[in-house]
């Protein structure tokens, strides 16, 4: 008898697909949260899979801080254009000049906690009743006790004390009026994995991934891009690096690290040796210990 | 580096139980400690918090314990998942509580292992959640149990105690239904026979746990013979270039499914031919579980989400008076005659609760008759009844279509975990 056997990603994948389609089916209207990192992209050309032959089933929506790296725009829509499907945008920008979110201040003040304003805002302006997101249980250890299915009650609040169980394949999407889910797909893939996946698949992204000339700051310990986001501290003068980005959030904490990879297999490697958690460079994970536990109660990413 | 190879690792899930201060998030900071899993940023941050405490070495349990309230309390609440590789696999683990009234979390962990290592603590041998883990493993059918006997430094590393809970967990075994258990004496905190062979035990001659993990044969966990295909959403892509294109999708769940099959359609009974098995990357010669695919069929038939594509020599059980096992997941207890939601492969129906058979005393295993009450995380035997029919196989043999959830249709709670007999 021959061995039925499917390697590591094409269980990862399958295990996706099948999320992906459980959304589509049981909700009434969906949409993907794409914040043009590598894991809403792979969770993207996930859901491409899911529904082949016919288009993605749901919009995408983009939390938009305002002080995203301009090639991260580029790239979202060049992605969206190719996909043919609906973009929606959610500005914080806006949300901060209705006066619903109010803008940090100080040398390293971020938008970070601010997007969750302007993400309910939007689900609930749209009437979304789920949003999938590209969060992996292996990024964070708060992110570790997530659900595939995530239930969110009317405040878009996270309850860890109190999820659902989780049991076989079996997803319970029910929910009273105004509450709503967050869905991870892509729940049981470690960077590791998105990387070898997105080698193998030849994914399309963004090059702030591999090494480049950027102009850099450095603060408490982390290398950031200098941008006008960015107010500069006295004294401070940027220089130049050779750098990469190992994840992509805002311009204004999203630590670069130095690196010489420069084609995916280089990435891999390095990924693959690497001593630092992937967040490590993350000022916004820096600020306590449970920093996006709490950040997730509140209805964050 | 050779991409090809890192590429081509299996999938191994397991999950860990043990009671309360057993080991068991010390046991798995061990595994990614020692198996270089742990990130320098993650093992500065314990070590800080492990010295702000005032304890005398590196916590690795607040690796894992990852909400506030955890960290606090020092306890596991919630399901946590892990990753870690070696060369040979990829791991998943489910890291479980141990309190009593976390048992649903052990059972949401199961539910999906290929494997569970159920820890003792060397000094109180087999004690009443070592026995409900046990039980549980066995009732979620997890095809492997490791028993790790942990804290063996604490009793001088003695081949005796060793021997003698060994003793009381095959006594206890030999009325469950696992027979794949194996033992394994550890320490955890010190890491004997972890990843590294214990110096320590030189009386111990079997494996150490990682190579255990790594080569335990999973191959055959899936149902290879029956062949299943819940209906998850139908592809209508309504374009130009795909004009009549109407596919099938969704996710093997047993047997395998090749084109030119003739299939029956459940419930309609209708047959057909399967005449192409779609993925993005192209058709498939065959597929299996668990392989989410897209199946064509000859005929233009009325089929929907729920329905099942199964051999026409080969079906399911069809029917509404169901009997089945249950672990009960809710403070609220279960009411007889009570009415629920109920979730099955891609079907969803309702089902009132007709009779409550027993209730098993987990430390005996015995039957408790006449209960009229089940409370969270007992479990028990009932028989329900549907609204409309379900096409299930026995949990024993296929465990995609032989489980079930119960959901609370007021408060939306999952309530309970179904093993269909």
């Amino acid at each position: 008898m021959p061995a039925y056997k499917i390697n590591h990603l094409k269980e990862l994948e399958s295990e996706s697909i099948y999320v992906l389609r459980e959304v589509a089916a049981q909700f009434s209207k969906p949409a993907l949260l794409f914040s043009g990192g590598k894991d809403s992209i792979v969770m993207t050309h996930l859901a491409r899979k899911a529904f082949y032959p016919a288009r993605i089933p749901f919009p995408l929506i983009h939390i938009d801080t305002g002080h995203n790296f301009p090639e991260t725009l580029a790239f979202r829509d060049k992605l969206v254009e190719q996909l043919g499907v609906k973009l929606i945008i959610g500005s914080v920008q806006e949300s901060i000049q209705q006066g619903s979110a109010k803008e940090e201040t100080g040398v390293n003040a971020s938008r970070i906690r601010l997007q969750t304003v302007t993400l309910l805002e939007t689900l609930e302006k749209y009437g979304f009743d789920a949003a999938l997101g590209g969060a992996r249980r292996d990024e964070e250890k708060a992110r570790a006790k997530e659900r595939f299915f995530s239930h969110r009650d009317e405040f878009g609040q996270w309850d860890p004390k109190n999820q659902r169980p989780e049991l076989w394949n079996l997803f319970n999407s029910r929910k009273n009026e105004g509450e709503h889910f967050r869905i991870f797909p892509l729940s049981n893939w470690t960077e590791l994995d998105i990387w070898q996946y997105i080698w193998r698949e030849q994914i399309d992204i963004p090059n702030l991934y591999f090494t480049h000339k950027r102009l850099c700051v450095i603060r408490q310990g982390v290398l950031l891009s200098a941008s006008p986001y960015l107010p500069p501290i006295e004294g401070e003068l940027p220089f130049e690096k050779i750098v990469r980005f190992r994840t992509i959030g805002d311009m204004t904490s999203t630590g670069a690290i130095e690196s010489v990879a420069t084609t995916l297999e280089e990435i891999i490697a390095e990924v693959a040796t690497a001593r630092v958690t992937e967040r490590g460079g993350r000022a916004d994970d820096k600020r306590s210990e449970t920093s996006m536990e709490d950040r997730k109660r509140e209805g964050y990413f | 580096m050779d991409l090809t190879n890192y590429i081509n690792m299996d999938l191994l899930r397991f999950t860990t139980a043990g009671s309360v201060d057993d080991g068991k998030s010390t046991l798995i900071g061990r595994l990614l400690y020692d198996s270089k899993q742990i990130f320098e940023d993650q093992y500065e941050a314990i070590k800080k918090t492990s010295e702000l405490r005032g304890e005398d070495y590196v916590n690795l349990a607040l690796l894992t314990d990852g909400l506030r309230a955890e960290r606090e309390q020092g306890i596991t609440i919630d399901v946590a998942y892990r990753y870690f590789s070696t060369p040979k696999r990829k791991f998943i683990i489910a890291d479980t509580p141990g309190h009593i009234q976390y048992t649903r979390n052990m059972v949401t962990g199961a539910s999906t292992a290929n494997l569970a290592i159920v820890l003792a603590d060397a000094r109180h041998g087999m004690v009443e959640q070592s026995r409900r883990h046990l039980f549980i493993a066995s009732l979620l059918r997890i095809p492997h149990i490791i028993v790790c006997i942990n804290k063996m430094d604490l009793v001088n590393y003695s081949q005796e105690v060793y021997d003698k809970i060994r003793t009381q967990f095959e006594n206890f075994s030999t009325k469950l239904q696992t027979t794949d258990i194996q033992y394994i004496p550890i320490s955890a905190l010190n890491g004997d026979n972890v990843v590294d062979r214990s110096k320590n035990m030189p009386w111990y001659e079997g494996p150490t746990l990682l190579y255990q993990l790594e080569n335990v044969h999973i191959a055959s966990d899936y149902n290879r013979i029956d062949c299943r295909f819940p209906v998850q959403y139908v592809i209508r892509p309504n374009s130009d270039s795909f004009h009549d294109y109407r596919g099938y999708a969704g996710r093997i769940a047993g047997g395998i499914f090749k084109p030119g099959d003739e299939v029956m359609v459940l419930p309609s009974g209708f047959t057909s031919v399967i005449t192409s098995i779609d993925t993005f990357d192209g058709p498939l010669t065959q597929a299996f579980a668990p392989m989410s695919v897209t199946v064509r069929i000859q005929d233009d038939l009325d089929i929907s989400r729920g329905d099942m594509l199964v051999r026409t020599n080969n079906v399911p059980k069809t029917g509404q008076d169901i009997e089945l096992m249950i672990c009960w997941l809710s403070k609220k207890p279960l009411a007889l005659n009570g009415k629920y939601a109920l979730k099955h492969t891609t079907r969803d129906a309702r089902c009132i609760v007709k009779e409550i058979r027993y209730k098993v005393n987990i430390n005996t295993l015995h039957r408790i008759e006449n209960v009229e009450e089940i409370g969270m995380n007992d479990i028990a035997r009932i028989a329900i009844r549907t609204t409309q029919p379900l096409f299930y196989d026995s949990y024993q043999r296929n465990r995609i279509t032989g489980s079930l959830i119960l959901i609370d249709e007021a408060t939306n709670e999952t309530v309970a975990a179904g093993m269909i007999i």
